[in-house]
């Protein structure tokens, strides 16, 4: 499979993190539809990619002060994240998770600032089993990855680093607190103008009792395994009517109706349950899977948007036969489509790991550089996620796009070196297409390329010397890297 | 510098965007043409909706105590700053010492009640609403952006962005406005030294130069790289700013410190923006000496008077300027959670050379009778006195010297008196 604007390609770097060597020989036999097929069903791959960490094949994890932690350290729940973007044989499962992140956006600090540093990581990422107490948000974002969303919106309101962040936790019947009620209709649903003050008021008494409680056999919130879950609490609960402006149910009208408080806890299922089935929900998810999966330099056509709708709605809120819609859509593959969206800073990271190498190379270096491009895993700057598109680009963030690409292929510089070929070393042209071989920026102008080419035969005149390719090869990787053709996907 | 904006791509088409570049090499050049002794305008965002009736306590109002009955500041605790235009006295949170300093100095203006008719209670909306300065508006060029489009100038440091995301404000036709929250990351790294270094650069030079107007998203990367080499020596210039001020070692502190050392070296930025998080104070406010909003009130307290106490050292108090402002106040009720829900009337403070001090519009009367005028949303939430507007109108045309009229869109003349 060539690299560049091949459907395959696209694909990969839509619903996956790009394309590795190995992934190019895996996927460049298959048709587009198996591909997709491929990616969609991922259950069928198995689920092993966090037994590679530590691995000598695979990019490597930095630990601080003994073991690798990711379930009670952040630092290093962050490193396992992208470990599992440049590795996982399911990415679309870590696409969707990374996609889920954004839409449900939960930062750990004020996790963290509320519970302690322990308790936050796990409430974040924690693996099932691997220590007591309920997954953590990532885990719950990849096993409902494609599911129901219903399903997801229910599990994210009863998620307990959710209950912190949006302080439902705090939400009681004779003081209603409206964080987590404005937000699940304003961000995580139907959007702003479909809903009024009134609204909000009744939202918040709908989860009035979604409550956490510490599980501490240790005595201690510091330790492992310690754990907050999810109760209700049903003397905390409003048990009155609440009335909305939107339909509840077919039933019910607009009105979810007085229950004794044993039985309150069906009010936020209820809730729930209608604005995860609003027709102006699925038109929002539908939006922002088009400009997720296919565009952001074009809105949704009325067309696209109706029919994802549609889609949802008949499925009974399934995300996976809208994603499946959506990229078999014919909108998917248009020409327009190539490259149309900006990458994240961790899509960024992870393609070009992916694409340059990672022999000896730890993904605990990106750490910093993805602060400083704007985007560090479960810490995005608010309930509203982070900013997409141009809004990635700035300055400074370009320079720190550019300085992960200096340290990621000066790592890497004699593999580089090492992969190109005696035959295609001759002239300083072939060097740079043996180059460009490996990576996928959008195509070049005459022009880019040209000043690929100059810059290979500055300086002492060309011989393809180990030498001259050891001191070229990294820098081409880095301006190939640092260009703007490569900041799209 | 191109002349393309970042959001303008997505909410508005790229069909409106035109890109026109100036070498690099003279940027440095025009800005200080600019000159150092220009005005500047410092923008404080209090990111989250800023609790209002506890930064400007009211502490004279029953209604203040009855309805905060674990987040009221203590009256024996508020300083105290005087009273409104009808005689009721108000008191700044007990952290505000160093404001009320400044206060005391005749140089901070406090303006109560700002906001806007129907005022958004989202935290997008309403600072979208801030930024476009058009509460019907929440998408394209800011207010800020609009004046500097109106400059004309083609250096991007015209502009100085501390935070990592371009606010609403700053959106510009004209002008890219770079995000710097450290100047110390702002540099630029190769594989290689010396000359291979050097070539290296040149080569991203001439790649990133290349680009034509037909494909304007990536013309628009190719003109922050271009952005980037032409601002990275005068941003370097202000790592080594050493101040006799000692700045807390906070998010704002340090971004304060580097607007400061910004001005000191004369790069030619004429806005900068700054802000601070942490106020959408949902749960565990705390009252007067310990809690969340009592740390937030430290936070601003004491990066901004480091600051004023930095440029007044450095003789570049009468040259600056610096305005505060959050998307909206809070409700008036606590919650059950100690804190405080989304509400509407906010407050504004100004301070610097020229600002004449003192405490703007009325207090409210926080009696819950839906009749009170001065409360809205059944006497749940301030209701706002003063178009915030007006104050931005009084900024443009009073402190930067432009016609509010065009660059707000309407005549808004009519604000306070706080220049």
């Amino acid at each position: 499979m060539p690299r560049g604007d091949q459907p395959i390609d696209h694909l990969l770097r839509r619903a996956g993190f790009g394309a590795s060597a190995a992934d190019v020989a895996l996927y460049g036999g298959m048709s587009l539809s198996s591909a997709i097929g491929q990616l969609l069903d991922y259950q069928r791959q198995p689920d092993e990619v966090d037994s590679k960490i530590g691995q000598d094949a695979y990019v490597g994890v930095t630990t601080r002060g003994g073991m690798f932690s990711p379930n009670t350290n952040i630092e290093d729940a962050r490193q396992r994240w992208l470990f599992r973007m440049v590795h996982s044989q399911r990415p679309l499962q870590e696409k969707m998770a990374l996609f889920w992140h954004q839409h449900f956006a939960t930062a750990y600090s004020k996790v963290a600032g509320g519970t302690n540093a322990i308790q936050a990581t796990k409430m974040m990422a924690l693996v099932p089993g691997q220590l007591p107490g309920p997954q953590g948000q990532l885990e719950l974002f990849r096993s409902r990855a494609l599911g129901k969303f219903r399903d997801l919106l229910i599990e994210v309101a009863r998620d307990p680093a959710m209950l912190v962040w949006l302080d439902g936790r705090t939400n009681t019947r004779t003081r209603p607190q409206e964080n987590f009620g404005r937000e699940v209709m304003e961000l995580f649903t139907f959007g702003i103008g479909n809903y009024t003050e009134q609204d909000v008021y009744a939202a918040a008494r709908v989860f009035t009792g979604w409550n956490l409680r510490l599980v501490n056999p240790a005595g201690n919130a510091q330790d492992p395994t310690s754990y907050y879950e999810f109760v209700y609490n049903a003397n905390q609960h409003e048990t009155a009517a609440k009335t909305f402006t939107f339909p509840i149910s077919a039933s019910a009208g607009q009105t979810i109706p007085s229950r004794a408080a044993a039985d309150g806890m069906q009010d936020g299922i209820d809730f729930l349950t209608a604005l995860a089935s609003h027709p102006e929900t699925a038109r929002r998810l539908a939006r922002k899977l088009w400009n997720f999966f296919i565009s952001e330099q074009e809105s949704a056509p009325v067309a696209f948007v109706e029919g994802a709708a549609g889609v949802y709605l008949k499925n009974d809120t399934e995300i996976r036969p809208l994603v499946d819609y959506v990229l078999r859509s014919t909108w998917f593959l248009d020409s327009r489509s190539l490259y149309a969206r900006y990458s994240w800073p961790v899509e960024f990271v992870a393609r070009a790991v992916k694409e340059t190498g990672w022999q000896g190379f730890s993904i605990d270096n990106a750490r910093t550089p993805l602060a400083n491009m704007g985007q560090t895993l479960f810490e995005p700057p608010d309930v509203n996620g982070w900013e997409l598109g141009a809004g990635w680009i700035s300055t400074g963030s370009m320079l720190s796009r550019m300085n992960f690409a200096s340290t990621l292929a000066a790592n890497q510089k004699f593999n580089l070196a090492r992969e190109v070929p005696t035959a295609l070393r001759t002239t300083p042209d072939r060097f740079v297409s043996a180059m460009l071989e490996r990576f996928s920026p959008m195509a070049y102008a005459d022009g880019a390329r040209a000043a690929l080419v100059g810059y290979v035969a500055s300086g002492a005149a060309w011989t393809g010397s180990d030498a001259q390719v050891n001191t070229k090869a990294p820098s081409v990787a880095r301006l190939i890297l640092g260009s703007a053709e490569y900041q799209f996907v | 510098m191109a002349s393309i904006t970042r959001r303008r791509f997505i909410r508005d088409g790229v069909a409106a965007v035109t890109i026109s570049y100036a070498a690099p090499a003279f940027l440095s050049d025009i800005a200080r043409a600019q000159g150092a002794s220009s005005r500047n305008l410092v923008v404080l965002y209090l990111s989250g909706g800023n609790d209002a009736l506890n930064t400007v306590v009211p502490y004279t109002d029953p209604f203040y105590y009855s309805r905060r009955p674990n987040i009221a500041v203590p009256a024996g605790q508020v300083l105290q700053i005087g009273t409104d235009s009808a005689g009721k006295a108000v008191g700044f949170h007990p952290r505000l010492t160093g404001l009320r300093d400044i206060f005391n100095e005749g140089r901070l203006a406090v303006v109560q009640r700002t906001g806007y008719e129907n005022s958004s209670r989202s935290h997008f909306q309403g600072t979208d609403i801030w930024g476009t300065a058009d509460p019907g508006t929440t998408s394209g060029v800011g207010w800020l952006g609009r004046y500097l489009d109106s400059l004309g100038s083609t250096d991007p440091l015209v502009a100085w962005n501390t935070t990592r995301e371009t606010p609403r404000a700053l959106v510009s036709r004209t002008v890219g406005v770079p995000a710097i929250p450290d100047a110390r990351a702002y540099s630029f790294a190769s594989p290689n030294t010396g000359a291979e270094a050097v070539a290296e650069r040149d080569a991203a030079t001439r790649m990133a130069a290349g680009s034509d107007s037909s494909r304007p998203h990536l013309a628009f990367v190719n003109s922050t790289t271009l952005g980037a080499f032409g601002t990275l020596d005068r941003v370097g210039s202000v790592v080594s700013y050493q101040p006799a001020t000692t700045y807390p070692n906070t998010g704002l502190g340090l971004a304060l410190k580097t607007v400061a050392g910004a001005m000191v070296r004369g790069v030619g930025t004429r806005i900068f923006w700054v802000s601070t998080g942490g106020f959408d104070t949902h749960s565990n406010e705390g009252n007067a000496g310990a809690g969340g909003y009592a740390n937030l009130m430290t936070t601003v307290n004491d990066g901004v008077f480091a600051f004023y106490s930095d440029l007044k050292n450095q003789g570049l108090l009468s040259s600056t300027m610096l305005i505060q402002f959050s998307e909206f106040g809070r409700r008036i009720s606590e919650n059950g959670s100690q804190g405080t829900d989304h509400g509407a009337g906010a407050v504004m403070m100004a301070l610097g050379g020229s600002v004449r001090g003192g405490l703007y519009g009325t207090t409210p009367s926080l009696d819950p009778d839906p009749a009170n005028p001065t409360l809205e949303n059944s006497g749940a939430d301030v209701r706002y006195e003063t178009d915030f507007r007006s104050v931005y109108a009084k900024v443009l045309d009073s402190w930067l010297g432009v016609n509010s009229v065009s660059v707000l869109g309407g005549n808004f003349k009519s604000g306070p008196n706080i220049l």
